[in-house]
């Protein structure tokens, strides 16, 4: 058995010696105040390390969680602080330890389960849905499941068409799942945290280019009992012309194009779903009350997707005050391909969320070109 | 987390008759049995054929399986009165698994099972009005009418289900006794399977991490021989389930003799705290087909589901084994069935008079935290619920 060097850390106390490592102190040129800037993949692992540290009820399991230091690096130094009773490596097994994670859970305790890529959830699908999800219901309220499933999901870049698929909208329709899909360093952690304490299961739906970015946090966000709401959206960027929303890696797309489109006078609203289930529909449509205009934008298959559901809602709750249709703006409906030309149009590019905002807008020539 | 109210298991009601005076054994004196046939060990040496046990433990033996006998009896007319919707999975014939391991654990230990749970259900300490009410979807139902047979459940007793896919319910139990270590606890749990599911990838995959990781994980494959409508034989290549965990130890158990499952069970408890999962193969039959909806007999001839009924019932072993000890006569044996016949008659009755959930019922325990958040029914403009 390992020895365990366990830090004896308040949960609400301290946060700079709890995220030292994580940040990266910047110094502006213009200013004399310093700001903190934070990785995606520095703000998970500050997260679950608090989570741990507050909880002895919450555990780490997976493939390469542990000794690998986390496939992505995600859970990096928890297996030298926990010991490997907490942090458990697991055999390429995702049916079992899916499973095995659900009865944990039900019995009490709080894993947390890492699948490598969500391509792979699919192996355990069963026990997220059957076993997890419904258990709640089914029982009347006697078995709950205070489980998340995390890990990266959608396209990375060059890894084919087994390993790119976004998983939101399949796990965003099943009642019994909270889905939540962070953007920022800050949704890292405030949505992480909010998960693993959260009474329910929850599937985390990361994105593996995100890892590596760096996001501005405030002191608030690097408190350690900072804690996001779930199925609450973030308006990123305000707009009166038109409403963008989106999430994960899109977000940053649907900024570019904000900006793009703020030169061209159109001011677009974008929105920041942090949450595909519950889906924050009174933001959204209070958004396009003000604006009148709606551009769905999402990486995954267009059929049956994120963005269908936020045109059905928007047309059921609101469809007096829309001006023009509803776009979407999605990943291609083809399986995701390899050369890098194709994978480029397989996926949304910043180009193609504008051109979507300006048909919205009725600001494109093309609309006239193919009448 | 909902509160259920606890009742008495009808299990544990005091005994229908005093031990006459003239009977030379108290209810505690200890009488020794054998076990109808040796234990096979896979792996391991298999434990003795000489059970302990006591009058009151025999007296309790037969009791409980007669019960739970006359439950399945009755759930299959209702069934067959409509008032029993769905699937019905009966367990007539299998009572000695359900009441033999009951005898050789706690209520801390773990059961989880499959989908042929109403039994077990029973034994965990639930009651048979939650049980009938549940079966016909009544609000007093274990799961308040929303769970259906398949679905009973009593965490307070460790029983953790009642689950519909077939192999799921393995992963899960490894999970209960991985969570079991993790809290230190010193209690096992008893994962549930039949021989269809023993084929299940699943299972190994569970089997392996339980056995890297020591967990106190037991497995225990009631095999009726039938996986539905599918013989084991033209199942698995090979139908020694209790040697499929391969470098898992393993005990093949005459599942029809509630003593060699106490005594299996009561082993296995030991082995999976020091050393580890064991899988206990419950060699066993059930009289009904697979389910309701299946008569049983086109797989099997008649004659071999009476010719197991003639030579192994479970309950008329013990009756035999009462009889042979002197515990009681024929007589009151009969009596015993005669009010257990009316107990659940009058659970029937009881469980009829619970009404149907409230349809706001629809929109409840989907999630234990709801945040307000909206839920709809087939037309939201109609019928929307916010979630507490």
């Amino acid at each position: 058995m390992l020895g365990v060097i366990r830090r004896r850390v308040a949960c609400k106390g301290n946060p700079a010696l709890n995220l030292e490592q994580g940040i990266r102190v910047i110094a502006s040129r213009a200013f004399s105040s310093t700001a903190k800037e934070m990785t995606v993949r520095d703000a998970l692992n500050s997260a679950l390390d608090e989570e741990m540290s507050a909880d002895p009820k919450v555990f780490l399991m997976g493939e390469e969680v542990g000794e690998y230091q986390g496939a992505y690096k995600i859970t990096k130094g928890l297996l030298d602080k926990y010991g490997p009773e907490r942090v458990v490596d697991t055999p390429i097994t995702e049916a079992g330890f899916a499973g095995i994670g659900v009865g944990a859970a039900y019995y009490g305790l709080r894993p947390v389960i890492e699948f490598m890529t969500f391509n792979f959830s699919m192996q355990a699908i069963d026990h997220i849905i059957n076993s997890a999800a419904k258990s709640n219901y089914m029982s009347a309220g006697q078995i709950s499941v205070p489980i998340v499933f995390r890990g990266p999901n959608g396209a990375a870049a060059g890894v084919g068409a087994q390993h790119s698929q976004c998983y939101a909208a399949w796990f965003g329709a099943c009642p019994g799942l909270k889905v939540l899909v962070p953007y920022s360093a800050e949704d890292a952690r405030g949505l992480l945290k909010a998960a693993i304490r959260d009474p329910d299961p929850v599937v985390f739906l990361e994105n593996e280019l995100l890892y590596g970015e760096s996001f501005p946090v405030s002191a608030e966000v690097l408190d350690s009992s900072f804690c996001l709401p779930i199925g609450k959206a973030k308006i990123e960027r305000e707009g009166k012309d038109v409403t963008i929303t989106t999430f994960s890696k899109m977000v940053g797309y649907a900024l570019q194009a904000a900006e793009i489109l703020a030169n061209e006078g159109i001011s677009a609203e974008v929105i920041n779903l942090r949450s595909i289930r519950p889906l924050d529909r009174s933001t959204i449509n209070a958004s396009v009350r003000k604006t009148n205009r709606l551009v769905t934008v999402e990486e995954g298959f267009p059929q049956h997707g994120v963005g269908a559901e936020i045109c059905a809602s928007v047309v059921e709750e609101s469809f007096g005050y829309l001006d023009a249709p509803v776009e979407r703006i999605s990943g291609a409906d083809v399986p995701m391909p390899y050369a890098a030309n194709l994978e480029r149009l397989a996926v949304p590019q910043v180009d193609d969320i504008v051109r979507a905002v300006k048909r919205a807008c009725y600001r494109s020539s093309s609309l006239a070109a193919t009448a | 987390m909902a509160q259920l109210t606890h009742r008495t298991s009808s299990l544990l009601k005091p005994l229908s008759f005093a031990l006459s005076s003239t009977r030379h054994l108290s209810s505690t004196t200890p009488i020794t049995v054998e076990t109808s046939l040796p234990f096979t060990g896979h792996n391991i040496e298999p434990p003795s054929r000489s059970v302990e046990t006591t009058p009151q433990e025999l007296i309790k033996f037969f009791r409980d399986m007669a019960l739970m006998r006359r439950m399945e009896i009755a759930s299959d007319s209702l069934y067959k009165a409509k008032l029993i919707r769905g699937f019905c999975h009966l367990y007539d014939g299998q009572e000695a698994v359900a009441v033999g391991m009951e005898s050789a654990i706690t209520r801390k230990d773990c059961i989880i099972t499959a989908y042929r749970d109403h039994c077990l259900f029973l034994g965990r300490g639930g009651t048979l009005v939650e049980a009938f009410a549940e079966l016909m979807g009544r609000k007093e139902g274990c799961s308040k009418g929303k769970g259906g047979s398949m679905h009973f459940y009593k965490k307070e007793g460790g029983f953790y289900g009642g689950h519909g896919i077939v192999g799921a319910q393995v992963p899960l139990g490894c999970g209960l006794a991985f969570a079991q270590k993790y809290s230190k606890d010193e209690n096992v749990t008893f994962a549930m399977y039949g021989d269809g599911a023993a084929n299940q990838g699943q299972l190994f995959e569970a089997l392996n991490m339980a056995a890297l990781w020591d967990l106190p994980a037991i497995l225990v494959c009631e095999n009726n021989h039938y996986g539905m409508g599918t013989a084991e034989w033209r199942a698995a290549k090979s139908p020694a389930y209790y040697k499929r965990g391969d470098y898992v130890p393993g005990l093949k158990v005459d599942g029809m003799d509630a003593f060699a499952v106490k005594q299996a069970c009561k082993f296995a408890k030991e082995h999976a705290l020091k050393n580890g999962p064991i899988i206990l193969e419950m060699d066993t039959y059930r009289y009904h087909g697979h389910s309701m909806s299946d008569p049983g007999s086109t797989y099997r001839t008649r004659d071999e589901i009476s010719g197991v009924r003639q030579e192994r019932d479970p309950v008329e072993r013990i009756r035999k084994l009462v009889l042979a000890h002197d515990l009681a006569t024929e007589k009151e044996l009969k009596d015993t069935e005669k009010e257990i016949r009316k107990e659940v008659d009058d659970a029937i009755a009881k469980a009829k008079e619970s009404p149907l959930p409230d349809p706001s019922e629809l929109f409840t325990n989907i999630y234990v935290k709801g945040y307000g958040v909206e839920s709809y029914g087939a037309d939201r403009k109609e019928l929307r619920a916010v979630l507490p």
